[in-house]
């Protein structure tokens, strides 16, 4: 999808975030040299084209003490996964879940699953009911914990030129 | 941590998780469904931003939806090479996340860039830089995407 220069100059504007005051949205207007009207219109219509998913925070899940966090990966039967996926997605301890292409033959696993949890015991407990709800369907599975960091930057729509 | 925040705390971070309106006065909404002053919404929102335990306030996107091109990439790295590797994949501003894991496969990273052609272009460099296998899993399907802490 390709934004038209308003909009894209609104994307810019705000994915670093906006300004925590009452009224956010004609802060950002002024700055942009538009009315608050035209920006939440301009906002709304965005979030109905799935531009935008929400507007809210991020909780920082380390602070929150929510220090282990483990990759599930999980073997399910191409005739299933789309169907039971969508389960995985809405157990309230997976925060993403995609279905992505297997790399045989070292990796069988369509199925990601992200759990969070307080240590690693309590991400293993997680990953259990996952393996509970996918029962037969699941031929196999592996779960990664992460042990580090490696680099961790927000997404950046470039400048566009000219 | 979580033992130093107060109810207000934890009722901030669970409703920002949520979608706030898009209307004038987004904070006056949430001060109606708590109880108190648009203002000491405001207020306590700042402080538990400064204070690290919200990351960013404002609109999160479809990073695919801008048009934009994303994949999940891993490597299998060699202990003895690890931080040569790592400063050579790093290096790639394409590279948004990069994650040690506990596994034969012991780098994760994530490939933002602007057209699929460039995520094999940028996959394809950083095998030729290190010698090293690319595995990419790009996303066919999204089941959930959010992060829901009870806080």
């Amino acid at each position: 999808m390709t934004l038209n220069p308003t909009d894209r100059a609104i994307v810019e504007a705000t994915q670093a975030g906006l300004p925590l005051v009452p009224a956010p949205f004609a802060v950002l207007a002024q700055t942009l040299g538009l009315s608050e009207d035209d920006v939440l219109e301009r906002l709304k219509r965005l979030k109905k084209l799935g531009v935008i998913r929400r507007i809210g925070a991020a909780p920082n899940h380390y602070r929150l003490g929510m220090t282990a966090n483990g990759m599930t990966v999980w073997d399910v039967d191409d005739e299933i996964v789309d169907d039971i996926g969508p389960k995985v997605g809405a157990l309230d301890f997976v925060t993403h879940s995609y279905r992505r292409p297997r790399a045989l033959p070292d990796w069988p696993y369509n199925l990601f699953a992200m759990v969070h949890g307080a240590d690693r015991d309590e991400v293993l407990a997680k990953r259990d009911q996952v393996a509970e709800l996918l029962g037969d369907t699941c031929r196999a599975s592996d779960i990664l914990f992460s042990t580090r960091i490696l680099k961790k930057t927000g997404m950046r729509l470039r400048r566009k030129e000219g | 941590m979580t033992g130093e925040l107060t109810d207000l705390d934890r009722q901030l971070i669970n409703r920002l998780q949520d979608d706030l309106p898009l209307t004038s006065r987004p904070f006056a909404t949430l001060a109606d469904e708590l109880g108190i002053a648009e203002g000491d919404v405001v207020d306590r929102i700042r402080h538990l931003r400064d204070e690290g335990l919200l990351t960013r306030f404002g609109p999160f996107f479809d990073a695919e939806a801008l048009g934009g091109a994303f994949c999940l990439c891993a490597m299998a790295v060699p202990q003895e090479c690890f931080e040569e590797v790592l400063t050579k994949v790093n290096a790639h501003p394409e590279v948004a996340h990069n994650y040690e894991r506990d596994h034969k496969l012991n780098m994760w990273f994530v490939l933002a860039t602007e057209s699929r052609l460039a995520i094999r272009e940028t996959a394809g460099a950083i095998e030729q830089e290190t010698g090293l296998k690319v595995l990419q899993f790009p996303k066919e399907r999204e089941f959930f995407i959010g992060f829901r802490v009870n806080a």
